[in-house]
């Protein structure tokens, strides 16, 4: 069961992700996308990490890809844009790349010079609900972003994570980037006598 | 059995497909859509390695990187726009003016 829920999204993914970087048309890279987006959040659910997985539906799949969507519907769509090859090679040598660094990789991983086994094996099956117990709900989540993980053996006391001020500055980061993109978009004031506003 | 191995080797395969996007295509909006891809990968390699270790703070780390990541395609699709108002075009290869 859990292969072939494996072998569904892998499948999804992988076929969203290459109609996305071989269509022509760029809608049809967006729905790609999207399927890959689909696909991912289904393997979180595989994985047992239901936030994650809510999080990638709402955020990635809903707004994220409603904005490159918008933005493709504004620029217009040239399908003639990837057919010429300004610098020569340039497609050749990308996926000579691709290859030998891929290549290296694999080379690397099967041979023995390095050691790959962590400290806790990765092998092992994955650990089943009850012995993940809550970990992938909001509230586990939320217990370690905030500090509220309860100390073992003292139920009325509790131990900070380190997370909250990373998680608080992320809101700095979020509201510098919508005034960022509205200064962007916005462009800059018209000025008399210049025609390009 | 399914281990965690199995989504790394994927999440690998769904970056080296972002890479390839990434270095092959001109158009600057599939660029970023590729980019995007490459964080999915990563966001996937973060779970399934929480899972193996057991450890929360890998789909915490999950959280961090898609602030990240919707901080960056707002700024990004902004300059995009910009660009194309001046440019009429999304085509990188268009943007050479700094080319010595």
């Amino acid at each position: 069961m859990q292969e072939l829920l494996f072998a569904m999204g892998a499948a999804g993914a992988v076929a969203g992700a290459l109609t996305l970087i071989l269509s022509r048309h760029p809608v049809y890279s967006a729905l790609g996308m999207l399927g890959t987006l689909f696909s991912l959040g289904m393997l979180y659910v595989t994985l047992l990490a239901h936030f994650v997985a809510g999080v990638q539906i709402v955020v990635y799949a809903g707004a994220i890809m409603t904005m490159f969507l918008f933005v493709i519907m504004y620029v217009g769509i040239d399908e003639t844009l990837d057919t010429k090859e300004s610098l020569r090679f340039q497609r050749i040598g990308a996926l000579a790349v691709i290859g030998g660094s891929v290549g290296v990789g694999l080379l690397l991983a099967t041979s023995k010079l390095f050691d790959w086994t962590p400290g806790v094996t990765v092998e092992a099956p994955l650990p089943s609900a009850e012995l993940l117990g809550e970990a992938g709900t909001v509230e586990s989540i939320g217990r370690v972003l905030f500090g509220t993980q309860r100390v073992p053996g003292n139920l009325d006391s509790f131990e900070p994570s380190g997370w909250l001020l990373p998680f608080e500055v992320t809101s700095i980061l979020l509201i510098v980037a919508a005034v960022g993109a509205v200064a962007l978009a916005m462009g800059r004031p018209k000025r008399r006598g210049s025609d390009n506003g | 059995m399914v281990d965690p191995s199995w989504y790394l080797t994927l999440a690998a395969l769904l970056f080296v497909i972002g890479m390839a996007g990434v270095m092959t295509r001109r158009n600057a909006l599939i660029m970023f859509m590729s980019i995007e891809l490459m964080l999915n990968a990563v966001n996937l390699t973060f779970v399934a390695g929480g899972i193996g270790y057991a450890n929360p703070e890998g789909q915490l780390a999950v959280f961090f990187v898609l602030v990240v990541a919707a901080a960056e395609v707002v700024v990004g699709l902004a300059i995009v726009v910009s660009v194309f108002r001046r440019r009429r075009s999304v085509n990188v290869d268009d943007l050479s003016e700094l080319k010595g």
